[in-house]
């Protein structure tokens, strides 16, 4: 019974990595740009929420909506203006520039709310949960949280494989030399793949601001996760990106449950045996 | 009378190293000029300046009464010049109609859609969900050259459409360019080809080494100039 419940604790915690992996898979996807800062970005939205309900007063699902379309909005312009003038053939610039940016943002972050732990309270949800069996409880939070990522995830799929938008994009990642020659503007393309990564980022961002405590400097290691879930998922694949969350969440709840210290360290583990035996990810595209 | 396209004394790097040396070329509404020369003659570079993919900024380079020197590829393309480049260099994770489809981002209005396309080239109609990637290399080629025409383009670059196909499949693509010239659509192919250049152009023009050594009216050149032109040799 205790492993059942360390497998449902830990695939509803993979639901929130696949969703801080997803939006760093899609960058990656769609123009081989790696954001050290992507980490930085969830705790943002982490804080930008926290704002709209503790000091706006707004309700956390109105909260979530505001900070998704403002970190969309800001994506798209931030990768317009500052983001599109580093990529290239080189894959290092844009390393180092959002590596810079990761700094400014967690000291940007210390300086307007200081190092202290906070967290956005979800009502009643906090602690309710549903009981099945004995001795298993599914809390109705973390449940809600891995609904929304697999919601998320699947209108990813949708997006990807179903729209104008999706085809251009994934036209983008396979050549982007060639797109312009179809009268595509790639700047625009690639700021819209931002948008989008940002929004999902968002949406990471709030689900953390609710789950647990957070402070300015927790950036860098959730990117740690979600470049985890990436590479034992696979690139390339939306689904791989879920199975690669859960398989780190399932990881460190075993940790967990082994000893409170070795949580991390679990994750970390079952990560490298992913690198050593499938380089690729398990479920990545030939 | 205006000419479509019009180049004046066109040069290009790469690097250090020049690539054309000065091209003097136009072309007229609905007109089809072949360029024919060797490996490294030019060509290419000639049809990757055109479409903007090399830098032309402060040159003379003319489409449609409008300078496009140093003009975005995607803005040359919006005032209605496609390219079928070399390799096809097709979108392989997107499907042979997604691959059409994708060439009418940046559409003008026209005689061409999806549908008149797969009627061009009917091989493609029963494999159009298909991934592009997986068809032969004569399929890819219609792929290309439909993905270039969805856009409705005056004038259409084909960079070796031959290249690397059999026989009979090089004639069903070239099949394709009456119906493609009914349109009123003018073409510029680069064909290695030398009887395939002089059957279906009003016009050849041979690049040697960067420079257009030769052009004229198939009728008007003797087999032997454009030998001396493609080759530059000089026969007595």
């Amino acid at each position: 019974m205790e492993i059942l419940n360390l497998l449902i604790q830990g695939t509803l915690l993979g639901g929130l990595y696949a969703l801080f992996a997803a939006g760093l898979a899609l960058m990656f996807g769609v123009m081989r740009f790696i954001n050290i800062a992507h980490g930085d970005f969830i705790v943002v939205a982490a804080y930008l929420l926290l704002v709209a309900v503790l000091t706006l007063g707004l309700p956390p699902l109105v909260g979530i909506g505001l900070v998704t379309a403002l970190m969309a909005g800001s994506g798209y312009l931030g990768q317009r203006v500052l983001l599109n003038r580093v990529l290239g053939d080189d894959i290092l610039p844009p390393v180092l520039v959002t590596f810079g940016l990761s700094i400014i943002v967690q000291n940007a972050l210390m300086e307007g709310f200081s190092a202290d732990s906070q967290r956005v309270p979800a009502g009643s949800f906090d602690t309710a949960s549903l009981a099945i069996g004995s001795g298993i409880g599914i809390g109705l939070l973390p449940l809600a949280m891995f609904l929304a990522a697999l919601g998320v995830l699947g209108v990813l799929h949708v997006v990807f494989f179903r729209t104008p938008l999706g085809r251009l994009l994934r036209a983008t990642a396979d050549d982007p030399q060639i797109v312009p020659l179809m009268g595509v503007n790639n700047a625009h393309t690639f700021a819209l793949a931002t948008a989008i990564a940002s929004a999902v980022v968002a949406i990471a961002g709030t689900m953390l601001a609710m789950k647990t405590n957070f402070d300015p400097t927790v950036g860098p290691s959730r990117l740690l996760f979600a470049f985890e879930a990436v590479i034992i998922g696979g690139l390339g694949n939306i689904w791989g990106v879920l199975a690669g969350g859960i398989i780190l969440g399932i990881a460190q709840a075993i940790g967990a449950q082994i000893d409170a210290g070795f949580q991390i360290l679990a994750g970390h583990i079952a990560f490298l045996l992913v690198l050593a035996i499938r380089p690729r990810g398990l479920f990545a595209k030939s | 009378m205006p000419m479509l396209l019009e180049t004046k004394a066109l040069t290009a790097f790469y690097g250090d190293f020049q690539a054309l040396f000065g091209i003097d070329l136009s072309v007229a509404d609905g007109e089809t000029v072949a360029i024919i020369g060797a490996n490294g003659a030019g060509k290419s570079t000639f049809l990757r300046a055109l479409t903007g993919m090399r830098d032309t900024r402060g040159q003379t380079l003319r489409f449609a009464g409008h300078s496009i020197a140093g003009l975005a590829p995607e803005r040359v393309h919006r005032m209605g010049l496609s390219m079928v480049p070399e390799g096809r260099r097709l979108f392989a994770s997107l499907s042979v109609e997604e691959n059409l489809l994708i060439g009418a981002s940046g559409r003008r209005g026209g005689y061409w859609t999806l549908d008149t396309v797969l009627a061009l080239f009917p091989a493609l109609q029963e494999r159009r969900h298909h991934g592009g990637a997986e068809l032969s290399g004569g399929q890819q080629q219609m792929i290309a050259i439909g993905r270039a025409l969805m856009s409705n383009p005056r004038l259409l670059l084909c960079d070796e459409i031959s290249l690397g196909l059999a026989p009979k499949v090089v004639r069903e693509i070239y099949a394709a360019i009456p119906m493609i010239r009914d349109q009123g659509t003018a073409l510029v192919i680069i064909e290695q080809d030398i009887q395939q250049a002089l059957k279906v152009a009003d016009r050849v023009a041979c690049f040697q080494e960067g420079r257009v050594t030769l052009q004229g009216a198939p009728a008007d050149l003797s087999l032997a100039q454009i030998k001396d032109a493609y080759f530059g040799t000089e026969t007595a």
